[in-house]
């Protein structure tokens, strides 16, 4: 559906080289790196007011200060101790986790297979398999919805997880990357007698590490965000991801913001806090993933 | 009987065992439900009762229904404001930024942040601030320098705007950060050349950076234009009160078919908008490659 631009891959490293952090030395550097830095500072500032009224007591809630003046954390004790969110986290951790890995393993090998091998109906499979990148998943959700309904997977982690256990998008960028690894070292390794899985698990595996990482990056956070099909396909409270639990949560009558800027809290700040760790590393990965897939 | 078979037929079977299940996944999970949801939009169900054919029924219930028009026209304006306005923030941020070395890394990353936030959660945080006085953070900052009270997610004109500034927010750090891969792709000679001839910095914006980005504007525009095409999550959190209101004023299609399914049950008539919604989604990215293609 997405037309990779013809970056080379320097770019994203390019884009991460470390340069001398040079102080802006005239005025017109100066007021460039102020204005951005405000507006920087404005990008965060929903973040930082989810959290701060997280921190907030009832009373302070609807002050305009982003510092809290008592900060507590009595409204995540609360939250945690009502039961659900901590049973929606789960929830989302569970199935996140369960489609990065099965995304890795499926879209790699079919990418590896497309790229790699010679074998009759590959072009076939191949466009096939890219020609669902054209299918928007809300075309798809009513079918699944009734598919789900007669094999009895409504309302479960089966039913929250099939539709994204392999992506296209996925496939064609393993696919981009096994290119660059040389078939030279593929056919040493059958010389050495290897299978064609070991093949695929020793040798080509570690080779595309990276777009690996990236990979995993774009599908857990899109499955930890995910809500259109989790809130079709489930029905008891128990089955919520976070983002359906949440959205439920806050539409409850008489729920205080405060609460509901925790609950937003806790559903965001594990991505964040990751992102923060590994940054560099994601960024790459989103300029890997966005331009090459 | 595998140790008689040549190096090439040995290939083609492994090749199989490895796209056989993956196969049969795209075949049962992506394309029997794409010919299912064709051709339940030419029957007429309730989930309940018999499935009864209908012909072209769905389709033009759809062409006579009025509310079908203005979510069409929604779904347009969150993309003709939504496309543009993130482009050209995005742009002129990584612009910049990228001219840009001292403390390089912290912007990037407080631009790029938004990125990594979930859509409901967000949603409900700016419906937060959004509220009125003495509830919302925005007139309660319009309260505090004394300026008039400002209704935003209750009036039919605002509440579209207001539903897509965190779609826009959201997705900003990402295009950035393909801008800014876009610009360092463009090879420095370019720029020492234009130095040498004493060329001014908007020609070479506007004859070296913007002509040489092409493929990555092209890129962008295809990409964020498919996402406000598809706006639901922000739509749906921010009035949950009464999803796509003040009257439809902010209801998008995907709303609409999730509304006509999963509320409605009218299985027949949300399939047909499901196939309105494939087809937009096909011409737009069509249109757009082929601006990619031409030149």
């Amino acid at each position: 559906m997405v037309a990779a631009p013809d970056v080379p891959r320097a770019s994203a490293e390019a884009l991460l080289r470390s340069e001398p952090a040079k102080r802006p030395r005239n005025m017109g550097q100066i007021l460039r790196w102020l204005l951005l830095f405000i507006g920087g500072i404005l990008m965060v500032m929903p973040i930082a007011y989810m959290i701060s009224t997280s921190l907030k007591w009832p009373h302070e809630v609807y002050n305009v200060n982003l510092i809290p003046e008592e900060p507590t954390i009595e409204n995540y004790t609360y939250v945690l101790e009502d039961g659900r969110f901590y049973w929606w986290f789960v929830n989302s951790i569970i199935i996140a986790t369960i489609t990065t890995i099965c995304n890795l393993l499926f879209d790699s090998l079919v990418g590896y297979t497309l790229c790699k091998f010679r074998f009759p109906g590959r072009t076939i499979v191949f466009i096939a398999i890219l020609s669902t990148l054209m299918i928007p998943t809300e075309m798809l959700v009513i079918p699944w919805y009734l598919m789900s309904q007669s094999f009895g997977w409504l309302d479960s982690y089966w039913g929250i997880m099939f539709p994204g256990l392999m992506t296209a998008f996925g496939t064609f960028l393993m696919k981009q990357f096994f290119e660059s690894v040389p078939d030279d070292f593929i056919e040493a390794a059958r010389i050495d007698g290897l299978n064609e899985l070991q093949i695929w698990w020793t040798v080509a595996m570690p080779l595309v590490k990276p777009a690996l990482a990236a990979l995993a990056i774009f599908v857990f956070l899109g499955n930890w965000t995910a809500f259109l099909w989790p809130l079709i396909v489930t029905n008891s409270v128990d089955m919520y991801t976070i983002p359906v639990g949440l959205s439920g949560f806050g539409d409850e009558a008489d729920v205080a913001w405060e609460l509901i800027m925790t609950g937003a809290a806790i559903s965001t700040i594990p991505t964040l806090v990751v992102f923060l760790i590994f940054q560099r590393f994601i960024i790459r990965g989103v300029v890997m993933a966005g331009l090459k897939g | 009987m595998y140790r008689n078979l040549t190096i090439r037929q040995k290939q083609i079977v492994w090749a199989w065992a490895f796209l056989a299940i993956p196969v049969l996944f795209y075949t049962v999970i992506r394309f029997y439900p794409t010919g299912n949801a064709i051709l339940i939009s030419f029957q007429d169900w309730n989930l309940l009762g018999d499935r009864t054919w209908a012909g072209l029924e769905n389709y033009e219930k759809l062409w006579n229904d009025p509310v079908f028009w203005k979510v069409f026209q929604n779904t347009f304006v969150y993309l003709l404001l939504g496309t543009p306005i993130s482009l050209v923030l995005s742009f002129v941020i990584a612009y910049h930024l990228d001219k840009l070395r001292f403390m390089h890394g912290f912007l990037r990353m407080l631009y790029f942040l938004p990125f990594m936030t979930s859509a409901v959660a967000m949603a409900w945080v700016w419906r937060w601030f959004y509220q009125d006085v003495p509830i919302g953070l925005f007139n309660n900052i319009l309260a505090s320098f004394g300026i008039p009270q400002i209704k935003f997610l209750q009036s039919t004109t605002n509440a579209l705007p207001a539903v897509l500034a965190p779609a826009v927010w959201a997705g900003l750090g990402f295009q950035v950060i393909i801008f800014m891969a876009g610009l360092r792709a463009i090879p420095q000679s370019y720029y020492e050349a234009a130095k040498i001839d004493g060329v001014g910095w908007f020609t070479v914006l506007t004859q070296i950076t913007i002509p040489l980005l092409r493929p990555t504007i092209v890129f962008i525009v295809v990409f964020s234009s498919i996402g406000f095409l598809r706006i639901f999550d922000h739509v749906f959190n921010m009035t949950t009160n009464n999803p796509g209101g003040p009257l439809n004023a902010t209801k998008p299609l995907v709303l609409m078919i999730y509304d006509t399914a999963f509320n409605g049950f009218d299985m027949g008539y949300a399939a047909a908008q499901t196939v309105v919604l494939f087809t937009i989604l096909l011409i737009v990215s069509l249109i757009q490659l082929r601006l990619l293609r031409s030149n």
